[in-house]
């Protein structure tokens, strides 16, 4: 393994960590409810007078159409990143543009 | 940081929208002078564009037993300046006002302002700064895609609390009430977001390094005249 992909990998763990542990460290205690929907409880609860002024134009009618829409998003635009990131690696090896060196690191 | 909608006072939602607005045009024109002027940079747009649509789909759990999500506008900003992240960030924004009804088209432009404006520009001027104060550029993206999404949900905070006062506290006890909603919940996605920059500067810098040349966001290797950015 060289560097680079350690330091690649060590990346990666970090990112599943850091999402991983709050699941892991919780124990089922708590809900993970949206940072945002929590705001707008709290705007609910302090300002009971407060009503919404203007409904959605359109809505999910249920919380899998929601998440599968909110998939779409993200297989959109991991698709359209992973085949740009493609095709500028497709490019490097069809030694178009000068092969930077293994192992450096943008320094 | 989506205000849902309605969740503005009418007030408010109109401030921030004209607000909003010159900077989603003047990043409109930069979007189009940029495809204009350097065709060979529309990939690269893409990939910014892809980046924050991916990342802010995602929620992710954070130490406070809530979720959120991340911004992705910051790698833009540093890539193409924070202008264009205006123009991007609100098409992601609108997507999912339309489709989602995450966010709205009421709180689009406080929403904006947060998102595709405040979160890029504080995103670029730490990487800017980390970049002064002689960092290389991979700890640059890093501060300057945690701090972008940290300075988008600060100002979500910050404009709710305006909106909102507190009874008891006023202004600034709204201000810390809706911090610790958003506040801590996102400090571990604003790491997150920065590693994720990084990675995917570590796949730029070998792979794009023409692009990023240009950009100048690597230096040159070899002393060539640098068009502007």
């Amino acid at each position: 393994m060289t560097r680079r992909s350690l330091v690649t990998a060590l990346l990666v763990i970090g990112v599943l960590a850091l999402f991983a542990a709050p699941l892991l460290l919780d124990g089922g205690g708590s809900e993970f409810t949206g940072s945002d929907s929590l705001a707008t409880s709290t705007v609910e609860e302090d300002h009971p007078g407060y009503d919404a002024w203007f409904e959605s134009v359109f809505a999910p009618s249920s919380a899998e159409v929601e998440s599968g829409l909110f998939a779409v998003q993200a297989a959109l635009g991991g698709g359209v990143l992973g085949y740009i990131l493609g095709r500028f690696r497709g490019r490097r090896s069809a030694g178009k543009t000068p092969p930077a060196q293994p192992g450096a690191d943008g320094q | 940081m989506h205000i849902a909608e309605g969740f503005l006072p009418p007030a408010h939602a109109i401030g921030w929208t004209v607000a909003a607005a010159p900077f989603v045009v003047h990043g409109a024109r930069a979007v189009v002078r940029e495809v204009r002027e350097n065709p060979e940079s529309t990939l690269l747009l893409g990939a910014a564009g892809a980046f924050t649509f991916v990342l802010s789909a995602i929620k992710l759990p954070s130490i406070t037993g809530s979720s959120s999500h991340p911004t992705g506008t910051g790698a833009g900003a540093i890539l193409f300046r924070p202008p264009v992240m205006a123009l991007l960030g609100t098409v992601v924004l609108l997507f999912q006002a339309l489709l989602l009804a995450h966010g709205g088209l009421t709180t689009l432009g406080a929403n904006a302002v947060a998102f595709a404006v405040v979160g890029p520009w504080v995103g670029y001027g730490a990487y800017r700064l980390t970049r002064a104060l002689g960092g290389g550029l991979l700890p640059g993206v890093f501060a300057g895609t945690a701090v972008a999404d940290l300075a988008t949900y600060v100002t979500t905070s910050l404009q709710l609390a305006l909106a909102f006062p507190d009874p008891t506290g006023g202004l600034a006890g709204a201000v810390v009430k809706f911090l610790g909603v958003f506040g801590v919940t996102q400090i571990p996605l604003a790491i997150g977001e920065g590693l994720l920059g990084v990675l995917l500067f570590r796949a730029l810098t070998v792979n794009a390094r023409p692009e990023l040349e240009r950009l100048g966001v690597l230096r040159p290797a070899a002393p060539a005249a640098e068009g502007p950015a």
